[in-house]
């Protein structure tokens, strides 16, 4: 490709499509060529380079940089996946997706978070929430508007921005008020041209939900500026101390909302990629506008599998929450008894401890680690400047293999230590 | 269920410092609990769950259906009790159904098993007919399936 390419730009100059647009010196569109690169790509790299099997001493590498459950997906779906394609279920589902499917998502929103959706055409199935965030966007955005979101964040957020020509505005959050999104805050970065307001509770990678005052208060700011809200509640199911609040259920939220969950976190099936978006019927119809030229649906065996997931899931799913929250009190306890603050996360599977007082970077902090103990974190600085100073710790992990993974940091901090005082 | 019985249906070997940590309690009240426990007969045991295949040692594993006469008064208890006591014996179970009682018998061999259901179970009183059935291959065992184990396939760091 890369030669072809080298070729046909030596033989002939490429001739442009519209001669009044400014030259540019790639075949790639100037705003993916300014994309960065993913943290969590660069870090990656470095993982695969030191290999995962054992080192000289015998350990192998424990991964706590992972985003998805440690967990397989249930049999049961597994095993409906498998009996939708013996029954020859391999054709296209209409574009919104399977009618039961929706018909189930509907109802398990309903019971959620109180608020109904028509299955009819107030539901869209989507290829993950990646896709039903990427489709609000394109929806949402035009070039030049802003995005109001938290940091630090989900590592897509300012790319998909950005690929839609809007500005990223990120609104940093702190561990002095529990990475709680403060609505003043918001408040002042919002500007005549602040469209969407992108909220994730509870965050990835801060493990922050949303309360009640914040809720309240965001909802009414959303209201005053007619803001839409596009609501990534991915790990709605995963709290662990009081269901979660959805800004969906505050007044006059259901018609500026785009609510977006899926089945990849709380159901364990992040291969299957299925996701949806809930809103009122023209912005579900703006969203499918796209996603019927672009996906046209979501794979059908996998929508059979998210079915059977919402009709037969649900105690499977609680004992694997009920899982997140003793290895979320495990952890939690370890850093603090390291001496690294960590704000206790009440949703999602992520603890996002302080590494400030060692005086590294989250980089130098997580490539050391990485080296000297065989644990894998993610710096924080991959969800944006305001992560910096944290690292990303996963408990989708057993509770033996979390344990040696503290052993092992303990282990590092006093090398640590030692070699301060040397 | 108590969330510490959880953890250690999960696994029993899980240490009282890490289980304490995980339910947000002292090692001390983890130990004391586990004793109580232990001692009200709520924990029976701790075992080790194998697969026979890589032992390396040959056991002959068989499921005996059991037909008896009930006993006034004591119906089928006692000879079940007394049946539980055969260190043969792995598991007594009474159903509903064609038979009455279901046992799990294992051997060092064919011969052993079988001299113990003509020799001891057959023999004891109340015991009309009995059902032999060998095991073949175990593919699950107490919850854990007995499968070839791959290497991990998750990306070892992903968003």
């Amino acid at each position: 490709m890369e030669r072809r390419r080298t070729r046909s730009r030596a033989s002939s100059p490429r001739p442009r499509a519209n001669p009044a647009a400014p030259p540019r010196d790639s075949l790639v569109a100037r705003h993916v060529a300014a994309l960065p690169r993913s943290g969590i790509r660069e870090f990656f790299e470095l993982v695969r380079a030191a290999g995962t099997g054992p080192d000289e001493r015998g350990r192998r590498l424990i991964s706590l940089a992972i985003g998805e459950p440690d967990f397989d997906a249930p049999w049961h779906v597994r095993e409906n996946a498998i009996w939708s394609l013996e029954r020859g279920r391999t054709g296209y589902s209409p574009n919104l997706g399977l009618l039961p499917l929706r018909a189930a998502i509907a109802d398990h929103v309903a019971e959620e978070t109180g608020v109904r959706y028509d299955p009819a055409d107030e539901v869209l199935v989507t290829v993950g929430v990646s896709q039903g965030l990427d489709l609000a966007l394109r929806a949402l955005v035009e070039p030049g508007d802003e995005v109001v979101f938290h940091e630090p964040c989900y590592v897509s957020y300012a790319p998909s921005v950005a690929l839609v020509h809007g500005r990223p505005v990120a609104v940093p959050t702190t561990p002095a008020r529990g990475f709680a999104l403060d609505p003043d805050d918001v408040a002042r970065a919002c500007t005549p041209r602040t469209r969407v307001l992108l909220l994730n509770f509870p965050c990835n990678p801060t493990g922050a939900v949303l309360d009640d005052r914040t809720a309240d208060a965001l909802a009414r700011l959303a209201c005053e500026r007619d803001l839409a809200v596009v609501a990534d509640e991915i790990y709605a199911e995963l709290t662990f101390d009081e269901p979660g609040r959805s800004i969906l259920s505050r007044p006059g939220m259901r018609e500026r909302t785009v609510l977006l969950r899926g089945f990849s976190k709380s159901f364990a099936m992040t291969g299957f990629r299925v996701g949806y978006a809930c809103a009122p019927r023209h912005l579900i119809d703006a969203l499918n506008r796209i996603h019927q030229y672009a996906m046209l649906c979501a794979p059908a065996p996998a929508q059979e599998a998210a079915l059977e997931a919402l009709r037969h899931g649900r105690a499977g799913r609680l004992a694997m929450r009920d899982q997140y929250r003793l290895r979320r009190n495990f952890v939690t306890r370890s850093l603090a008894e390291l001496g690294l603050p960590c704000v206790r996360p009440a949703g999602a599977f992520y603890a996002f401890p302080s590494i400030a007082g060692t005086g590294l970077s989250s980089r130098e902090f997580a490539a050391r680690l990485l080296r000297e103990q065989r644990v894998a974190v993610v710096p924080g600085d991959a969800f944006g400047p305001s992560g910096e100073g944290h690292v990303r710790c996963a408990f989708a992990a057993s509770l033996p293999l979390l344990e040696e993974a503290m052993d092992r940091l303990r282990l590092f901090l006093a090398g640590l230590r030692r070699g301060r005082r040397r | 269920m108590d969330p510490l019985l959880k953890l250690l249906q999960e696994d029993a070997l899980t240490k009282p410092e890490l289980l304490a940590k995980a339910l947000g309690t002292t090692p001390k009240d983890v130990r004391d609990r586990l004793r109580r426990l232990e001692r009200d007969g709520t924990i029976l045991g701790y075992r080790a769950i194998l697969d026979d295949e890589r032992t390396g040692e040959e056991r002959v594993k068989a499921v005996i259906e059991v037909k008896m006469t009930p006993e006034r008064e004591g119906g089928f208890d006692r000879v079940a009790r007394r049946i539980a006591e055969f260190d043969e014996v792995h598991a007594v179970y009474l159903m509903s159904g064609r038979y009455d009682l279901l046992l799990f018998v294992e051997g060092k061999t064919l011969r052993e098993v079988a001299f113990f259901v003509a020799e001891r179970l057959a023999t004891l009183e109340g015991v009309t007919s009995t059902s032999t059935h060998f095991i073949l291959r175990a593919y699950k065992q107490h919850g854990v399936a007995i499968r070839p184990r791959g290497p991990a396939e998750r990306l070892p760091v992903s968003p």
